[in-house]
């Protein structure tokens, strides 16, 4: 099983962390992964977006050009990633940044207000944190336990408070994926 | 019979591949008496320059690297970062040091690099030809200045001590002259004072050696030093630029 | 030791230092950025030394002096950081010291762009600067790779006395794959240093770091004999990855990344039935030559088609290896573009198309 994962958004939405705690548990789960982010001027402040392959098989190519999954943080992102979902493939759109629907009908895309749940917790910060919880949730890419274990090593021991949040975060991510369907 | 003069240790027995008259060689034998008398040689490593003093490490008899032009200074401090207790000198000349080398001189000494440096300031290229140097007086004539330096096309003569002086990292800074006995007296004493400055781990030091080059000046030695006392020691002042505590 | 996900950038630099480097001079320039800044934070830890260079040109010669003074020394950059060191590079060749130098390759000619690029294959394996010397140049396509590349870079440089250049570029220097620090598994009998200017005490001959030969017979002699030494690098450290060769119909020639992308296509092309290889240099200089002239005289073999981020510079070795035996075809993107996976597919299909006709 190859997972092949595309994240997008504006930079400050912690896409690149997304990815990187994907890759880590799946590192821990002894899988072959690899993350690969956008790099340049964009990362100050544009569009930021990284590729992460999960792989029970060494990873040849690191560039994902036809994703198992995508997930979007924002609109611009939609529209530049929507295509790259392969037929079948998943996309998890944050409809509380995204007005807009996705327009395929050959894949399944799930809507997910990870800004508006992310607040309920009293953090926004934590929307990655949510849609990661749906994505992981969808797909069984990772372990939950995993993603919390990597992200304790990417905060280090000064931000252990922040764990049970980003618990939660990814918990409420999971729940609010079971009520999606296929379209 | 009591032996009174003789080859300083710190130099080889390779004789001088230099002009008849030209001020290398003396000071090539003021830094060798200066590592001499300090007691070092053995643990000094020299870099030597592109220009006339290309062969200086077949002179200084010590540990040598040769640099690539202008570069001296960034090899010297590759070599002091890596060993630290050693004495580690250049000797460069103007255009190495004043022209191409410009930003490896700045940075070493702002770097406030544990390195002496001996400058030879002689106002012109002497092992390409006699083109025109950074330190070239206004009006002298060069090979690439046929008319005289003139300050509208070429610009002004660089006054590299008093502008390394402004630095915080430098320590201590001196221009000196070899043009008589008491000057070269002189220069003795600033060379060996720059390596000491090195010993106590103060920091950059450098001497600039006002210096004649009679083939490209084209004058007798005798005039070259004349020439020198009369038209560049005016342009370039001597004394310390720099001393720290 | 158990793995740790690292970007390709920090993996190198903390590669460097498990060879036992201790020194590293650079300046800023994307994409290798991670690599001094890792060495900044590093190296004082384990008593070595990091000095951020007024330049690249200085910087190079700071590795000059270190090397002569017997040090592990690196530095790094990326394309037009590396076009400012090939100065500091013939001296450093020239003097024979050895050193690694990393070139992240981006985009180019002049400033070019930041993403990444295999346009500096030919200054990289051709020599680069001025002179007749050659660099030992490493070609890595997965961190764990160039992290293995890097610690035997530093003793092929010493083994040899000639710089190493690792050459990967933005993707590699930006991505972050699982890797293990693991001991090398060739043991290598390093000569003794004794050339190094570390004082003259009297117990050895003066030491004199030089590349300057002002008798052309002398210069000839010098030169001639690093050639022999050559000669004895072609012989002995040539490191080449055969991949689905037999059987291949068309077998593609890429290194680093782009060898990466080209098993996808592979992969590929296998489930609509076509056989592709890969013959994947990862010494670029010496170059697997001996390689490509056995796959060129296999009958199942018709065609060649080399594979890079560039408007083809490897194809000519490639050319100069099969040596006219089979036609050798090129597609490459440039400028920073990736190729991607369908394209080469659509190119290798109509080459097969092609020689099969």
């Amino acid at each position: 099983m190859t997972h092949q994962i595309i994240i997008a958004g504006f930079g400050g939405q912690g896409i690149m962390l997304m990815g990187q705690l994907l890759a880590y548990a799946g590192m821990l789960e002894g899988k072959n992964v690899s993350w690969l982010p956008s790099y340049g001027p964009e990362m100050r402040g544009g569009t930021a977006n990284c590729n992460v392959i999960i792989s029970d098989e060494p990873v040849a190519s690191p560039i994902v050009t036809e994703a198992t999954a995508v997930m979007v943080m924002n609109r611009p992102s939609l529209d530049r990633f929507e295509g790259a979902v392969m037929r079948g493939g998943l996309l998890l759109v944050n409809s509380s940044l995204i007005d807009k629907k996705a327009s395929r009908d050959d894949i399944e895309v799930c809507y997910i207000p990870a800004n508006e749940i992310a607040d309920q917790l009293g953090n926004s910060r934590v929307a990655n944190m949510v849609m990661l919880g749906s994505y992981i949730a969808k797909t069984g890419a990772v372990s939950p336990a995993f993603v919390i274990e990597s992200l304790r090593k990417a905060l280090g021991p000064s931000k252990e408070h922040f764990i049970t949040l980003n618990e939660e975060a990814l918990k409420r991510g999971a729940e609010c994926v079971k009520e999606c369907v296929r379209r | 019979m009591t032996k009174v003069f003789t080859r300083p240790k710190s130099l080889t027995d390779k004789p001088f591949h230099y002009c008849p008259g030209c001020t290398h060689g003396i000071v090539h034998r003021l830094v060798a008496e200066a590592i001499d008398e300090l007691g070092i040689r053995e643990k000094t490593i020299g870099v030597a320059p592109v220009g006339c003093a290309v062969f200086a490490y077949e002179y200084f008899n010590c540990d040598m690297q040769e640099a690539a032009h202008g570069r001296a200074p960034a090899v010297a401090t590759g070599i002091k970062r890596v060993l630290p207790d050693r004495v580690v000198f250049t000797y460069q000349g103007d255009g190495d040091l004043a022209a191409i080398g410009t930003a490896e001189i700045v940075h070493a000494a702002t770097r406030g690099e544990n390195i002496t440096v001996i400058f030879i300031n002689n106002a012109i290229y002497g092992m390409t030809g006699g083109q025109m140097a950074p330190t070239t007086l206004i009006g002298q004539v060069t090979a690439t200045t046929p008319y005289g330096r003139d300050p509208g096309k070429a610009g002004y003569p660089i006054r590299m001590s008093e502008m390394l002086a402004t630095l915080e990292g430098s320590a201590y800074i001196e221009r000196v002259s070899v043009h008589d006995i008491k000057h070269i007296n002189q220069a003795k004493r600033a060379i060996k004072k720059a390596f000491e400055t090195q010993l106590a781990g103060k920091g950059f030091s450098m001497v600039e050696v006002l210096s004649t080059c009679p083939t490209n000046w084209g004058m007798t030695p005798v005039e070259a030093l004349k020439w020198l006392e009369q038209n560049m020691i005016p342009c370039y002042p001597l004394g310390v630029k720099k001393e720290g505590k | 030791m158990s793995k740790v996900l690292m970007k390709g950038n920090e993996a190198i630099a903390e590669a460097a230092i498990q060879a036992g480097c201790r020194y590293f001079f650079g300046y800023p320039i994307t994409p290798q950025n991670e690599i001094p800044a890792y060495m900044a934070k590093r190296l004082p830890e384990v008593g070595g030394c990091f000095i951020q260079a007024e330049s690249e040109v200085s910087a190079i010669n700071m590795v000059y002096g270190a090397a002569g003074a017997g040090a592990r020394v690196m530095t790094s950059s990326s394309s037009p950081g590396i076009s400012l060191k090939q100065e500091g590079l013939s001296y450093i060749a020239g003097a024979e010291l050895p050193c690694v130098v990393v070139n992240m390759v981006r985009g180019g000619p002049g400033l070019g762009g930041i993403q990444p690029a295999q346009s500096d294959y030919f200054q990289a394996t051709k020599g680069g600067g001025h002179g007749d010397y050659h660099l030992v140049v490493l070609a890595p396509s997965t961190i764990q790779e160039a992290v293995d590349l890097v610690m035997e870079g530093f003793d092929i440089a010493d083994q040899y006395r000639n710089p190493v250049m690792i050459l990967g570029d933005g993707m590699l220097g930006q991505m972050m794959e699982p890797v293990e620090f693991r001991p090398l598994s060739s043991k290598r009998e390093l000569p003794l240093k004794t050339w190094a200017t570390t004082g003259y005490t009297g117990d050895r001959p003066r030491n004199i770091i030089n590349s300057l030969f002002i008798d052309p017979q002398a210069l000839e002699e010098h030169v001639k004999r690093i050639y022999q030494k050559y000669e004895e690098i072609k012989k002995n450290e040539v490191k080449v990855e055969c991949y689905n060769c037999e059987d291949a119909e068309i077998i593609v020639a890429a290194y680093g990344t782009t060898a990466r992308i080209v098993k996808s296509v592979i992969q590929k092309a296998k489930r609509e039935g076509i056989n592709v290889g890969l013959i994947r240099p990862i010494t670029l200089w010496p170059f697997p030559t001996s390689t490509f002239e056995e796959w060129a005289q296999r009958e199942h073999v018709k065609a060649f088609m080399s594979v890079e981020m560039s408007m083809g510079q490897m194809v000519e070795d490639v050319r100069l290896s099969v040596n006219g035996r089979k036609p050798v075809y090129f597609y490459g993107r440039t400028g920073g573009m990736v190729p991607e996976p369908n394209a080469i597919l659509s190119e290798i299909k109509k080459v097969i198309g092609g020689v099969s006709r």
